[in-house]
């Protein structure tokens, strides 16, 4: 186990050390001279160069590599070109919300997948399968701002029970924060919901053909109990891959309900970022995610190696 | 009185019958064997008693353990009697238990789930069980997990749990199917000495007439989900009155004369062949280990010579097959065919790969379902510099499925369209078509019924006479091999320990293991004569 955990962590090293190097020389690809955009075509040649040398581009790309490298790795993520403000602050901000709320619909998400996938599993071809993949059907096919549009229509503009949109800040207590991303966080996890019990079903239903659980119910298990014994358990492998999966969608790819909802999240910082050509800005909010999609797959493969003794003494 | 009795036994699925007024009863400490083909119903048998049926299954009739209604039971009251008062055992013990629960908790989960003991005791209990069926918990402690067992060990554990209760009846289907001779002897030793000593009613179902006149009381024959003969086996064996059941035991010891063979000239020749796998290192620092599969195994095939292979699972058999043809590279030693290397450089020498082909043991999982029967067949050709087309292609193809057996116009179906017996022609037809001068049959007729073994064994040697064929028939199966082989190589642990004619080597074995794989073997009886 120790040995599989550390081959997994050296894994995990050699895959950011190759992605700064990847999202590193995407960026110098990318044409333009950030100092020459912010002054404008006007500039002065010595201000230019002035500002060039204050943001760190006058020294070679190796250099700039292992300073913006280094750098992260001591929390210094570099100055914003456009708002001037240390970059690791902005993404720290913004993370505050991003973070939770990608957790909060994740934990919506499984909460709603694991019953309604085993249910269905269980109950294949009868009216409560078929009540669920319906559903889930739905899910997958209705996009989640939509869900957010009637979210907001129903509980805030209807009900008031919940505000239309913005978030309140963590420093007015923990239940005034998770309340302001209710909303949203049921819009995203609605539609990974329904992805999730379809492979929670799908892997289930496998499993159930599988010749131990005739065993078990050769022992004098009831349906139920070979279910939740022995097929759960079995089934969860491709479920977990899918949960790492969304769980880095989620960090980044709530942009469009971030809009809808107007909460200062990751999303909305990258979209401007790009728009104003803040490449470091962007460099680090994607450094940042690759950096959580890598640690996300690393759980998930220890995740692997507790549900599956076999993966353990594999190396 | 009877512990199990079923009478009038009919069974239909979605409609479909599958069982027709079976009748069969065991008495405490009795064996039955229920033996037959593949879609006699058999199992559906043994599945009825345990009312463990597929959805859509329909039954009438009576099954009686000891006085309870087995068949109109709520499902609760059957949980209850099942894995207490009948306990069964499967056929693969490789996928039979759980993959991420230990050993010790899947045994002691029998006796759990139905309340019998406390926890404590149950772990006492689960102990006493493993260490009777040979897996004492100071060398197999509780906390394995099946995958560090062996297909024996395994199968060793679903015995336990299926009797860590005492059941009054086990029900075992095909036990030992999946196992080698000297591991299904011993888990047949195990089998009757627990009815013996528990007084239990033993159902065993299996398609091997040599295991069931070997250790059953009484037999019974189904055919088409039918009862054709059933009786005391010495009875039985004596005087089989059913035309059915004397079929079935002269398929099973069917024996073939194979033509002579053209003059010997090597044709194949491996010398000194090493394979080593890598295996996980134990610990973190820990040296690589290597398993030797293969260890210095030299022979020559002659041209038109049928040798055989024999040895028992993770003997290397596979192994060395694939290198053979060339699909994995060998650590040392050299395999030629016809005087070139197999291997040239690190990669497989295609003008030696054309002259060699396989036929595979599972029928079912060795083609395609989307191709048509005619471009199965002709897979071989794109070994080939300068495949036939047009009409000589669909000569060839003619010629192939007639030789086999099967007509020219099965081309054009699909591959479901076919029988077990079928598919494995249509294999030897893809084998052929391109006349290779070595044929590798891998467990080639392992899957197949008795019959249509022996119509397969038939045609082999018809193309022997035909083709001049020269094969490598590679077989867990002694008596297979014994009647489709000239000489015979006998392989264990990667070695090969006893080489030679093939009857000689049968009649008079020299090495210890030899001896001990033809000792494990059960025998067939002498078919009785008497009666018509």
């Amino acid at each position: 186990m120790l040995r599989y955990t550390l081959k997994r962590l050296l894994s995990l090293i050699i895959s950011l050390a190759v992605a700064s190097v990847v999202i590193f020389a995407v960026i110098e690809v990318v044409p333009g001279d950030p100092a020459s955009f912010m002054l404008g075509v006007n500039a002065q040649p010595d201000t230019l160069a002035a500002l060039r040398a204050e943001l760190g581009l006058d020294v070679s790309r190796v250099q700039r590599y292992f300073n913006w490298v280094g750098g992260m790795l001591t929390g210094d993520f570099g100055t914003s070109y456009t708002y001037r403000t240390p970059v690791s602050q902005m993404i720290a901000d913004r993370l505050w919300v991003s973070l939770p709320l990608a957790l909060f619909a994740l934990t919506l998400s499984t909460l709603i997948a694991f019953p309604s996938g085993i249910y269905a599993a269980a109950r294949r071809g009868k009216p409560g399968d078929l009540t669920v993949m319906g559903a889930t059907q739905l899910g997958i096919a209705v996009p989640n701002f939509w869900f957010a549009m009637m979210l907001v229509l129903i509980f805030a503009i209807n009900l008031r029970w919940f505000n239309a949109g913005g978030f309140a800040g963590w420093e007015n207590g923990l239940w005034t924060g998770l309340h302001s991303l209710t909303l949203p966080a049921i819009a995203l996890a609605l539609p990974q919901a329904a992805i999730l019990a379809r492979v929670m079903r799908s892997s289930l239903l496998d499993i159930l053909g599988e010749d131990f659980m005739r065993t078990a119910r050769a022992k004098g298990l009831s349906r139920r109990q070979a279910l939740w014994r022995h097929g759960v358990r079995n089934a969860l492998i491709p479920v977990l891959t899918i949960i790492g999966l969304q769980f880095s969608f989620l960090l980044a790819g709530s942009i469009i309900i971030e809009q809808v909802f107007y909460l200062p999240g990751l999303g909305r910082l990258v979209f401007q970022a790009i728009s104003a050509r803040d490449l470091i800005v962007v460099e680090s909010v994607v450094m940042l995610l690759v950096f959580a999609v890598i640690t996300v797959n690393f759980l998930v493969d220890l995740a692997y190696a507790a549900v599956d003794p076999r993966l353990r003494s594999r190396t | 009185m009877s512990l199990l009795q079923i009478k009038n036994l009919s069974l239909s699925i979605h409609g479909v019958p599958i069982l027709k007024q079976v009748d069969l009863s065991i008495a405490p400490g009795q064996i039955v064997a229920v033996t037959g083909e593949s879609g006699s119903g058999k199992s559906m048998t043994a599945l009825a008693v345990m009312q463990l049926l597929p959805n859509g299954a329909e039954a009438s009739g009576a099954i009686r353990l000891h006085d309870v209604d087995v068949l109109n039971r709520p499902e609760a009251e059957m949980c209850a009697l099942r894995g207490a008062s009948i306990g069964m055992v499967f056929q693969e013990p490789m996928t039979a238990l759980n993959p991420v629960k230990t050993i010790g908790d899947q045994v002691m989960e029998t006796i759990l789930i139905h309340k019998a003991m406390p926890p404590a005791q149950a772990r006492t209990r689960a102990e006493e069980v493993l260490t009777r069926v040979g897996l004492p918990p100071d060398r197999f402690p509780l906390s394995r997990y099946p995958h560090e067992l062996s297909g024996g060990q395994r199968q060793r554990v679903v015995i336990a749990m299926a009797i860590a209760l005492r059941p009054k009846l086990l029900i075992a289907d095909e036990p030992t199917t999946a196992l080698d001779v000297t591991t299904q002897a011993q888990i047949l030793d195990l089998l009757k000495g627990l009815v013996s000593e528990y007084g239990m009613g033993l159902l065993i179902i299996t398609h091997d007439l040599a295991v069931v006149a070997d250790m059953a009381d009484r037999i019974t024959v189904m055919r088409h989900g039918e009862v054709v003969e059933s009786g005391a086996t010495q009875h039985l064996l004596r005087h089989m009155r059913h035309p059915y059941t004397r079929m079935l035991f002269e398929a099973s010891g069917h024996q073939v004369i194979l033509p002579d063979t053209v003059e010997p000239r090597p044709l194949l020749q491996v010398a000194q062949v090493v394979r080593d796998y890598r295996l996980p290192r134990t610990g973190l620092l820990g040296p690589q280990r290597h398993h030797r599969a293969v260890d210095g195994v030299s022979f020559t095939l002659n041209k038109g010579e049928r040798l055989g292979l024999v040895g028992e699972s993770g003997c290397g058999k596979s192994t060395l097959t694939r290198a053979i043809l060339g699909l994995e590279e060998v650590q040392s030693g050299e395999i030629r065919l016809d005087g070139q290397p197999v291997f040239t450089g690190h990669r497989p020498n295609l003008a030696v790969r054309r002259k060699m082909q396989v036929v595979f043991q599972d029928p079912y999982g060795s083609f395609n379902p989307r191709h048509r029967v005619a471009r199965l067949v002709t897979e071989p050709f794109h070994l080939l510099e300068r495949p036939p087309t047009g009409t000589e292609r669909q000569d060839r193809i003619a010629e192939m499925l007639t030789a086999v057996g099967l007509s020219p116009d099965d081309s054009n179906k699909y591959i479901h369209e076919f029988s077990g017996g079928q598919r494995q022609r249509i294999a030897i037809a893809r084998a052929l078509i391109i006349r290779p001068q070595l044929i590798l049959f891998d467990e080639a007729v392992s899957a197949l019924d008795v019959s249509v073994r022996a119509q397969i064994l038939d045609l082999l040697v018809d193309l022997c006479a035909t083709y001049d064929l020269t094969y490598l028939f590679i077989s867990h199966d002694l008596s297979v091999v014994r009647t489709i082989t000239d000489r015979v190589l006998v392989m264990q642990s990667g070695r090969i320990v006893e080489q030679g004619e093939t009857e000689q080597v049968f009649s008079d074995p020299q090495h210890r293991y030899t001896q001990s794989l033809i000792a494990a073997a059960p025998q067939l009886p002498e078919i009785g004569q008497g009666a018509a």
